[in-house]
C-alpha cells in the first residue's frame, strides 16, 4: 500500500528523507491486514471466538483433519480464529512471515528460549535488557542447563568473542530498556549469520512502526504487545515474529506449555492497532518535543531519547528507525535519589506505575520501581542511577505534558 | 488541559482501591449498601454504575456540559429527549435529520400527543416560522444525512431561546473534536455513539450531554424511568475508543477533504456534497463552526444510472459495502438502494437523493489507497 512514509518529524518539522525499509503504509494495513474481507456472520468486526473447543461433524471429519493435515481449529490451546487475525495482522506490519501470540511479553521471550535452547546451548545477550529476561536467564535457564553469556551493550566484538560452537541465540533490545541504546541491526544480523547463530530483537520500544529488524536481517523480532501494539494499557500481550518454518516448532511448544492469550484480550488488542500509526506519530512526536524540552531544561543533566543529537547511538537510530517513540530516560542535576522522587510525586499528567507504550502518560524512578531491592553495586553494574527517571510520554497534548514537567521540575 | 488529553484522563481517575491505570469494568447489576435506607453512591446499574459513569464524565467534559447519559442506543437517547415531552407538545426538526430520529418523531413520539413539523433548517429564519406556542423543542442535525447539509447552531439556538424553546443537536456527523454545540448555545448534544466516539465498529450507544444541570436531572429521571442504558462493556469500550478520538477524526477528517477534492475534478462525478468544498452552501457556517476539519463523510453523484451506481458500490476493495459510519474502516452505500430506499422515487427526488448518490464514511486507511481503490472501481463503469 503506498505513502512513502517519513520519519516523525523533530519539532522544528523540518521534513526528512524517507527511509529505506518502510515501504508499506502502516495504516491500511493496521486496519485491514489479517483480516477476511467477508468475516463470519457478514459482520465488520471480526467476532470474539470464546470456545474453548471446536466441534466436528462426524468421526470421518476427524479423521480427515488429522490424515490430511487440514486447517481448522481444533482447541482452543492450539489456537483460536481472532488470534490467528491478529498474528496475520502483527506478521503483516512487521513485513514478515509468521507471528505467534502469547499471554504477556516474558511469556513470547520464555516460549521461544525454550523452543531454541537445549542444555549445554549458550546464548548471548547485550546487558541492557528488561530486568525480567536477564533474570529468566540467569536464574531459570540455567537450571537447564543453558549457559547465558552477557556482554555490554553493542559492544560487537565482545559479542563475536563470546561466540563458540555451543552458542544458539544472540539477543538483544532494540533501543534498550532503560537506556535507549539502539543497535546495529545489519551488524547484529551479520554476525549472526557468519557464525550460524541465530539472531533475536526485543523491539518493544521501537515497534515495527519505528524499525524493521526482519528487513535488516534478523531472524526474530519480540515484541511486548503489552506495550505500543495494545497501547491502551489494557491488556497484556506477546509476541514472536519471523519465517514460518522456523516458528512452527515454536507454536508448538506453546501448544504444549499454554501460555496462550485470551479471545476477548486478542479482540481488544486487534481493536488497539486500528489506530497504531496514529498513536505511534502522536508518541514519537511527544517523545521528540519532551525529550528536548528536558534537555534545554537548567535542573536535567542529560537525557536519554535515540532523537536526540546528543545520544550516543542517534546517528545509528537516524538511520535506522522511522521516529524514536515515547520512552525517556532522564537525569535530574544534582539529585540524591528523594529529591528525584520529589520530581516523580509532583507531575499530574503522568500516572506512577511501571510499563510504558499506553495513550496515558507514565513515569517511574527504575532505583524505586525495578531496582529497589537491589544492592548498589548491582546498581551500578545495570547503570541505574539514583537520578534517573522514565518517563513514558502517551498521546496527550504534548504543551499539556511539557507545561507539567515545567511545573513539577519548578519546585 | 486541552481537548486530547481530557480525553485520556478525565473520568478515567486510577482506581481509587487498586491503582488499575485503566479504571476496572464494573459489571455488577447491584450494589451493597451501607445500611437500610443508607444509599451508597451506586445502588443498582440501571441506576447508576461506575463504567457508565466513567464515560459520561469524559463526554460531560469533551462537550463542555454540566453532565451526560450514556444510552443503548443513539436511537435510546433521542428517544429519551422526546419522552420528557407531554401530549400537546411540539417538535420542530430539520428536514435533513436522521431516517430514524424521522421514524421516531413520526411514528412514536405522535402515539404520546406530540406533535412534529420539519423546515429547512440551513435557513435559521424557516425555524421561527415553524414555532409555535405549543413548540419544546428545536431538534437539528449537522452535517445532515445524506446531503450533508450544513445548520448553523448558533443562529438555531438564539431564535430557539427567544421563543423558550429548547435547542437539541444531533453532533453524530461532527462529534466533539470539530463542533460543540454546547459552546454555541445548544440545549442538549446527541451522539449516536456507535459511530465516531466508539470508532470501531464495534459497539451500539447513544449518548446525551447537557448544558444545564436541571435539564440533566430531568432527563436522567426518564433514563432511570425507562431504562434504555449502555452496559458497561459497552461503556469500556466507548471510553476506550475515546482516547483516540481527535486522532482519529483529525486525521479522516483530512482524508475526506482530500477524497472530496480528487472527486470534484473527476470526470465521472456530477458533483460532490461536502461542506469543505468552497462551492458547497454550508461551507461559510461549517467554517466557522467546525474547527479545523469538515467531518469525515462525503457523498458524491456519479455520472451513471440505478444499477451503475450499483455496481460501482459493489466493486471497491477497500470501501465496504455497508450502512453506519464513523469508524476506522471505511464503508460506501448507495442511499437510493440502500438508507433511504424505503422513500418512494417521488420522495427521494424530492431531498435530492438521486440514483447516482454514494456515501463514504472514510476511515483511517491511507489516502491513496483509498482513491486507488475508488478509482478501479470508476474503471468498472463505462
Ligand atoms: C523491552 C521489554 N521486553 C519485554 C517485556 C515483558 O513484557 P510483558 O510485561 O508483556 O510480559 C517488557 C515489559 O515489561 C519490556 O519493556
Ligand atoms: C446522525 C445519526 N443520528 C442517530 C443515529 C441513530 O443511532 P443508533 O443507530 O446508534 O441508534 C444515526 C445512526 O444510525 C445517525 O447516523
Amino acid at each position: 500500500m503506498s505513502i512513502p512514509p517519513t520519519r516523525a518529524g523533530s519539532s522544528d518539522d523540518t521534513p526528512r528523507e524517507p527511509l529505506e525499509g518502510f515501504g508499506e503504509d502502516f495504516s491500511t494495513l493496521s486496519v485491514h491486514a489479517g483480516e477476511a474481507r467477508q468475516k463470519p456472520g457478514d459482520s465488520i468486526t471480526d467476532p470474539i471466538f470464546c470456545a474453548s473447543t471446536y466441534t466436528f461433524t462426524d468421526t470421518q471429519a476427524v479423521i480427515d483433519y488429522i490424515e490430511q493435515n487440514q486447517t481448522r481449529e481444533e482447541y482452543g490451546r492450539y489456537g483460536n480464529p481472532g488470534e490467528r487475525v491478529v498474528e496475520r495482522k502483527l506478521a503483516a506490519l512487521e513485513g514478515a512471515e509468521d507471528a505467534v501470540l502469547y499471554s504477556s511479553g516474558m511469556a513470547a521471550m520464555v516460549g521461544l528460549l525454550m523452543t531454541k535452547l537445549s542444555a549445554c546451548d549458550e546464548v548471548i545477550f547485550f546487558d541492557e535488557c528488561y530486568h525480567r529476561s536477564r533474570e529468566f536467564c540467569t536464574k531459570h535457564l540455567s537450571r537447564f542447563g543453558v549457559v547465558t553469556r552477557q556482554v555490554r551493550a553493542c559492544d560487537y566484538e565482545a559479542m563475536e568473542a563470546a561466540i563458540n560452537p555451543h552458542t544458539k541465540l544472540l539477543v538483544s533490545e532494540s533501543p534498550t530498556n532503560p537506556h535507549m541504546s539502539c543497535v546495529d541491526l545489519e551488524r547484529f544480523a551479520q554476525i549472526g549469520r557468519e557464525y550460524k547463530v541465530e539472531t533475536l530483537i526485543d523491539a518493544t520500544l521501537a515497534t515495527p512502526y519505528n524499525l524493521r529488524p526482519i528487513s535488516a536481517g534478523i531472524d526474530y523480532v519480540l515484541h511486548s504487545a503489552t506495550k505500543y501494539l495494545g497501547g491502551h494499557n489494557d491488556l497484556l500481550a506477546g509476541v514472536v515474529i519471523g519465517e514460518k518454518d522456523k516458528l512452527e516448532p515454536v507454536r508448538k511448544l506453546r501448544g504444549i506449555m499454554g501460555a496462550i492469550n485470551g479471545p476477548q484480550n486478542v479482540y481488544l488488542l486487534s481493536r488497539g492497532l486500528k489506530t497504531f500509526e496514529l498513536r505511534m506519530q502522536r508518541h514519537n512526536e511527544n517523545g521528540q518535543r519532551v525529550a528536548e524540552f528536558l534537555e534545554n531544561h537548567p535542573r536535567i543533566e542529560r537525557v536519554l531519547y535515540p532523537g536526540l543529537p546528543s545520544h550516543p547511538y542517534h546517528e545509528i537510530a537516524q538511520e535506522t528507525m522511522r521516529g524514536f517513540g515515547g520512552l525517556i530516560t532522564f537525569f535530574v542535576k544534582d539529585a540524591d535519589w528523594r529529591e528525584t522522587a520529589n520530581i516523580v510525586d509532583a507531575v499530574k499528567i503522568p500516572r506512577i506505575a511501571p510499563s510504558l507504550g499506553g495513550v496515558e502518560s507514565l513515569i517511574e524512578q527504575p532505583l524505586v520501581m525495578s531496582y529497589y531491592q537491589c544492592t548498589p553495586e548491582e546498581r551500578r553494574e545495570f547503570g541505574i542511577h539514583d537520578n534517573m527517571i522514565r518517563l513514558s510520554c502517551g498521546i496527550e497534548n504534548s504543551e499539556d505534558l511539557i507545561a507539567d514537567l515545567k511545573q513539577a521540575l519548578q519546585r | 488541559m486541552q481537548f486530547r488529553t481530557r480525553a485520556i484522563h478525565v473520568g478515567n481517575e486510577r482506581c481509587p482501591t487498586t491503582g488499575a491505570v485503566v479504571p476496572p469494568i464494573h459489571v455488577a447489576s447491584t450494589f451493597v449498601q451501607p445500611g437500610a435506607g443508607d444509599w451508597g453512591e451506586f445502588d443498582y446499574s440501571r441506576s447508576g454504575n461506575p463504567t457508565r459513569k466513567a464515560l459520561e464524565t469524559t463526554l460531560a467534559s469533551l462537550e463542555g456540559g454540566s453532565g451526560a447519559l450514556a444510552f443503548a442506543s443513539g436511537m435510546a437517547a433521542t428517544h429519551c429527549v422526546t419522552a420528557m415531552l407531554r401530549s400537546g407538545d411540539h417538535i420542530v426538526a430539520g428536514s435533513d435529520i436522521y431516517g430514524g430520529s424521522y421514524r421516531l418523531f413520526h411514528k412514536v413520539a405522535n402515539r404520546a400527543g406530540v406533535t412534529i413539523s420539519l423546515v429547512d433548517t440551513t435557513n435559521p429564519t424557516n425555524l421561527a416560522a415553524a414555532i409555535t406556542p405549543a413548540t419544546k423543542l428545536v431538534w437539528i442535525e449537522t452535517p445532515g444525512n445524506p446531503r450533508m447539509s450544513i445548520t448553523d447552531i448558533a443562529a438555531c439556538a438564539e431564535i430557539a431561546h427567544e421563543h423558550g424553546v429548547l435547542l437539541g443537536v444531533d453532533s453524530t456527523f461532527a462529534t466533539p473534536v470539530l463542533t460543540r454545540p454546547l459552546e454555541l448555545g445548544a440545549d442538549i448534544v446527541m451522539h449516536s455513539a456507535t459511530k465516531y466516539l466508539g470508532g470501531h465498529s464495534d459497539l451500539m450507544g447513544g449518548a446525551l450531554v447537557m448544558r444545564d444541570s436541571v435539564l440533566r436531572d430531568e432527563l436522567y429521571f426518564v433514563q432511570n424511568a425507562t431504562g434504555a442504558i449502555m452496559g458497561p462493556l459497552e461503556c469500556f469500550l466507548c471510553s476506550r475508543g475515546l482516547k483516540t478520538l481527535e486522532l482519529r477524526v483529525r486525521e479522516q477528517s483530512r482524508t475526506a477533504l482530500a477524497l472530496a477534492e480528487w472527486l470534484k475534478s473527476h470526470a465521472q462525478v456530477t458533483r460532490v456534497l461536502y461542506s469543505g468544498l468552497p462551492d458547497h452552501p454550508g461551507h461559510e457556517v461549517a467554517k466557522k463552526q467546525m474547527a479545523g476539519g469538515f467531518g469525515a463523510m462525503l457523498t458524491f453523484e456519479l455520472n451513471g444510472d440505478f444499477q451503475q451506481t450499483k455496481q460501482f458500490v459493489q466493486s471497491t476493495k477497500l470501501f465496504q459495502l455497508a450502512v453506519s459510519l464513523g469508524a476506522v474502516e471505511s464503508l460506501i452505500e448507495q442511499p437510493a438502494s440502500m438508507s433511504h430506499a424505503s422513500y418512494d422515487p417521488a420522495d427521494r427526488a424530492k431531498h435530492g437523493i438521486t440514483d447516482g448518490l454514494i456515501r463514504l464514511s472514510v476511515g483511517l486507511e491511507a489516502l491513496e489507497d483509498l482513491q486507488a481503490d475508488l478509482q478501479q472501481s470508476f474503471e468498472t463503469i463505462n
